[in-house]
């Protein structure tokens, strides 16, 4: 599904990612954790595609493909999406029309037909309900006056309604509440499948009792220095990067 | 008068061949007098630092031709509609019967300014035609639609129509002026409009101009708002080589109210400029003006804004925001806004900001599999929002966000 090879990537001249070699199959969730300043928004942002980053070695392909090469939007309506550790304020555009213009734009490079805006309404408000976000963020402008967890939350319905193949989840548990982290989690859960697989990054070993991950990596100065099973988690929480990683 | 040095000579020529309608005697000569003494104002002159007439100086228009065209109409959008072919007024076209501008007598020249600013001298020095809108007190007349249209066949023609909109007490009319022309024709469009709003009246005014690629658009409106009525005017700013649009309003009674609004959509190559006046001539007025200017390409846009608060204009309102986004490097905007308070209890605000898209918020579009060109547009819509946002009758918000899209697709071509 998703192969890292010596990835390196440096931003203003600051190389950040140093070798990185990561490889997801098919219808697994790996975990990312890692030291604050480590590389690994870096990575979610090079994976999806953001400018600004210089590629300066490595490859990554996804289902096949050469990742790098394609556009953002691409990557997307190939099957992957970035649920973000900052999600972006849209002053002036709805929250409605961004989520159906996204399905849409989505659906159309996939070759599926569009949603009208009844189609959509009802899509919508089923996920809605199932992350317990209340209708009216439906109208609003797309994370304007959100608090930090419903912005959250507002990654998790975007992912739920767009359904990639690839989730990269960048600190989503951050900003939850207890009861939101299980909703969240619920919502990720619920993709799993053969064709789902994610990457989550965390800081905290709590969101993987939730969402129990087949592999754990630890990401530390731009390379992936330890790998292991979910008992790694437990591992670093007990005793600090510095230890587990050396 | 000195027409040898003066640069207005060609439109001094113009008019002096012109046969004179009754009703534009005493207008023409005041406007006369104005362009003898002055001509067309140069970069010299404080108020065109950054509007540079010159091309229109220069350039040669010719008279309208004598045959009436029949060009295609656009579909009918209000109540009733006045239709404007090659700048004259055709009862054939249009379905609302018009007074004669004879009857506008008491109006004519008379709203601040309308005859003495240069480009309403101008239009003073040579209307030839125009409407007359006279909406009784008491009378809601609805959606009523402005034609402009000029056709291919006219050539580069110039015409300078003086329109008279009176409301009476209590009053209400929603306008929609539309102006279109063909690409490729530098014709001139002169308009001035005289706006008399009376007690406890309502005017919305939604002003679409989309004058073809090489035409001059000089405009300007010139309102007197009486105790208790509202003016409302929303300009788009989407065609023509050259626009600058004019709104000059008084509030001359207490509690009456004056919304400008205003989007700029500038093309490569292209200048666009909005320039208010706004007095706040008697206590308990609001005023809000809120512009929105997008440039691209090697483009230019212009933003003037004053605000005179007179002494006896105690607890004044006032607000005014002018923004740009700027999606080229090449592109410029001047601002230039101005408080002039002479009353001590008022409020009033202003602030102005240039920016470029952000990145950030395309790239999140884009990460959602929206194509960046879309994502543009979005981003664009999102900026003009607030502005467009202050149109709230759906027919008028209709065909301005229609205007909106054809513009941004011809850009994306
Ligand atoms: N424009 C930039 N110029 C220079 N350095 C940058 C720039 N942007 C990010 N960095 C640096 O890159 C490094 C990696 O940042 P990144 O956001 O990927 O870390 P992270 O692992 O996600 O950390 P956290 O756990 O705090 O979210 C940091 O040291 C950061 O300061
Ligand atoms: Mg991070």
């Amino acid at each position: 599904m998703l192969k890292i090879e010596g990835l390196t990537a440096e931003i203003d001249g600051k190389q950040i990612l140093k070798g990185l070699d990561l490889e997801v199959p098919a219808g697994e969730v790996h975990a990312i954790m890692g030291p604050n300043g480590a590389g690994k928004s870096t990575l979610s942002y090079v994976l999806s595609g953001r400018e600004g980053y210089e590629i300066t070695g490595g490859s990554v392909t996804f289902h096949g493909k050469d990742l790098l090469a394609m556009e953002p939007e691409e990557r997307a309506a190939t099957g992957l999406f970035l649920a973000f550790q900052y999600p972006v304020e849209l002053p002036g555009v709805g929250n409605a029309t961004f989520l159906r213009t996204a399905l849409n734009a989505i659906r159309r490079q996939r070759g599926e037909p569009e949603l009208d805006a009844m189609q959509f309404l009802k899509l919508a408000r089923g996920r809605m309900k199932e992350l317990s976000m209340p209708e009216d963020m439906l109208k609003r402008g797309v994370n304007v006056g959100f608090s930090g967890g419903e912005k959250k939350r507002n990654e998790v319905l975007q992912m739920a309604l767009l359904n990639p193949s690839l989730a990269i989840l960048d600190e989503t548990d951050s900003g939850l509440d207890i009861d939101a982290l299980k909703i969240v989690s619920d919502g990720v859960n619920a993709l799993r499948g053969p064709g789902f697989s994610a990457l989550v990054i965390t800081h905290y070993q709590r969101l993987l009792n939730y969402i129990v991950p087949d592999r754990v990596h630890v990401l530390v100065n731009g390379r992936i220095v330890k790998s292991g099973g979910k008992e790694l988690a437990l591992e670093l929480e007990a005793h600090g990067y510095a230890e587990v990683a050396a | 008068m000195n027409a040898m040095s003066n640069n207005a000579e060609a439109f001094l020529r113009r008019a002096e061949a012109l046969a004179t309608p009754a009703w534009a005697g005493a207008l023409r000569r005041q406007g006369l007098d104005a362009l003898a003494k002055s001509g067309l104002p140069t970069r010299r002159a404080e108020a065109y630092k950054y509007t540079d007439l010159s091309p229109i100086a220069r350039a040669e228009f010719g008279a309208a031709p004598a045959a009436l065209a029949r060009p295609a109409l656009p579909a009918p959008r209000g109540r009733a509609r006045l239709v404007f072919v090659d700048g004259l007024l055709r009862a054939d076209l249009s379905t609302l019967p018009p007074r004669p501008l004879s009857d506008a007598a008491a109006v004519l020249g008379t709203v601040e300014n309308s005859a003495v600013t240069p480009v309403a001298a101008l239009n003073a020095a040579l209307a030839e035609d125009g409407m007359f809108l006279d909406i009784p007190a008491g009378e809601q007349a609805g959606l009523i639609e402005l034609v402009s249209i000029v056709t291919e066949a006219a050539g580069p023609i110039a015409f300078h129509p003086r329109h008279v909109l009176r409301l009476g007490q209590g009053a209400s009319v929603t306008l929609l002026e539309t102006c279109q022309g063909p690409d490729g024709v530098a014709y001139l469009h002169n308009p001035v409009f005289e706006v008399v709003v009376g007690e406890g009246a309502t005017c919305a005014h939604t002003r679409i101009q989309q004058e073809g690629g090489s035409a001059y658009f000089l405009s300007s409106v010139h309102a007197r708002i009486a105790a208790g009525g509202t003016y409302d005017n929303f300009t788009l700013n989407a065609g023509a080589k050259l626009a600058r649009n004019e709104i000059h309003a008084a509030l001359e009674g207490p509690k009456a109210a004056c919304h400008m609004n205003g989007a700029q959509l500038v093309g490569d190559g292209r200048h666009a400029d909005s320039t208010t006046f706004l007095h706040h001539a008697a206590p308990d007025c609001a005023s809000r003006q809120t512009y929105k200017t997008v440039l691209a390409g090697r483009s230019r846009g212009v933003f003037q804004g004053k605000i005179l608060v007179s002494q006896a204009a105690q607890r004044t309102d006032g607000y005014q925001m002018n923004q740009a986004l700027l999606l080229s490097e090449d592109a410029e905007m001047d601002a230039k806004p101005q408080l002039e308070i002479y009353a001590d209890d008022v409020k009033c605000s202003h602030g102005a900001t240039v920016g470029a898209l952000d990145e950030a918020q395309l790239f999140y579009l884009r990460s959602r599999g929206i194509p960046e060109k879309e994502a543009r547009a979005m981003l664009v819509q999102a900026f003009l929002t607030e502005a467009v946002d202050g149109v709230a009758d759906e027919t008028c918000r209709a065909a301005l966000d229609e205007a909106v899209m054809g513009w941004w697709r011809e850009m994306a071509a």
